[in-house]
């Protein structure tokens, strides 16, 4: 796929600063800012030259001691062109140091679980998510395993044995 | 000898307790359940290849109320530790574990937070068997380790009474 052409349809529809395309081994990176994660979406979904329907995974990673601290990935894919596509942007943080992004499912319902584990493993909230339940941990730890800053073995108090 | 050649050698004398550890040793019915990759192994011991049902021990039951052996085949995580417990907790006296691989035994490479660091924290473990996964070869000599713990019990005179013994914690 051509990076420059999708560099320039981002461009025109949502201005040339804050969005950057590079190709890293033959695959195209969009990096965009947090706040246009759900327009931009739907716009490399619909648009018919981009077409990228289906959404492979998403993840993060923990850039600390960064700031914003919370990088998303969003791998993309298309059945008609069966190109890939790759977009990152940071989440948000407030005041408080609470990082939050707004949910995708709307653009992909296949967001759903991928979200839900993200948020447990990161701790990053995703706003309007229909279904902010733990994915994979237990209901009542309160931990953040992938989190660069946590134990390996854990805490007694955060991530006791479940014998009861 | 005395009796037996009395009765031309149509009856056999032993002792109770020697007969009552034999029986239990020679008809041990496994339960059913796999934890993850050693599970494969458990099964292939299981099948033609390696014939455990030559220990009379070929029947697998999937009700834990008709199991006397938990065989735990893999990693334990503290998320599944409550379904562990809770079904060895459900099999009927008397009853017997064999911590199959290295997770089992001491949690193996998974010195994490989501792994119970050896289901003997939890349970009372009668046969370790190491290895990342054990060979089938390895588990049958388990089994057969057990046995012989089994035969040197004193089921009569000094009943084992396992009770839930939930040790640890």
């Amino acid at each position: 796929m051509n990076p420059e052409m999708v560099k320039e349809k981002l461009a025109s529809r949502f201005g040339d600063e804050s969005i950057s395309v590079q190709t890293i081994l033959d695959q195209v990176v969009v990096n965009v800012p947090g706040q246009l994660i759900v327009p931009i979406c739907e716009f490399v979904r619909d648009d018919p030259d981009l077409k990228f329907d289906f959404l492979s995974f998403v993840g993060a990673v923990d850039r600390m001691p960064e700031s914003p601290r919370f990088e998303l990935i969003y791998q993309l894919y298309s059945t008609s062109s069966s190109e890939r596509l790759r977009i990152k942007t940071r989440a948000i943080e407030n005041e408080s140091g609470e990082a939050s992004i707004d949910s995708v499912y709307g653009v992909w319902a296949s967001s759903n679980w991928h979200e839900r584990e993200t948020a447990e493993m990161f701790g990053i909230v995703f706003e309007n998510h229909p279904d902010p339940r733990k994915l994979l941990l237990p209901d009542e730890w309160n931990a953040h395993p992938l989190r660069k800053d946590f134990p390996i073995m854990g805490t007694e108090q955060d991530t006791p044995d479940l014998s009861k | 000898m005395g009796i037996e050649n009395h009765l031309d050698n149509t009856v056999h004398v032993t002792n109770l307790e020697w007969f009552v550890n034999w029986a239990r040793k020679s008809s041990m019915w496994p339960l059913g359940f796999g934890l993850a990759c050693c599970a494969l192994e458990m099964i292939a011991a299981f099948v033609s290849r390696y014939d455990l049902s030559r220990f009379g021990m070929e029947v697998a039951r999937p009700s834990p109320r008709h199991a006397d052996l938990m065989i735990v085949s893999g990693t334990a995580s503290k998320k599944m530790l409550p379904a562990v417990l809770r079904i060895y907790e459900q099999m009927a006296e008397p009853k017997w574990v064999i911590a199959m691989g290295a997770c089992a035994c001491s949690g193996g490479i998974y010195k994490n937070y989501a792994v119970v660091q050896g289901i003997d924290k939890y349970l009372p473990v009668d046969v370790y068997v190491p290895g990342c996964p054990p060979r089938p070869e390895a588990l049958l000599d388990g089994i057969l380790q057990l046995h012989a713990k089994v035969m040197k019990e004193q089921s009569i005179k000094n009943p084992q009474f396992h009770g839930i013994k939930v040790v640890g914690k």
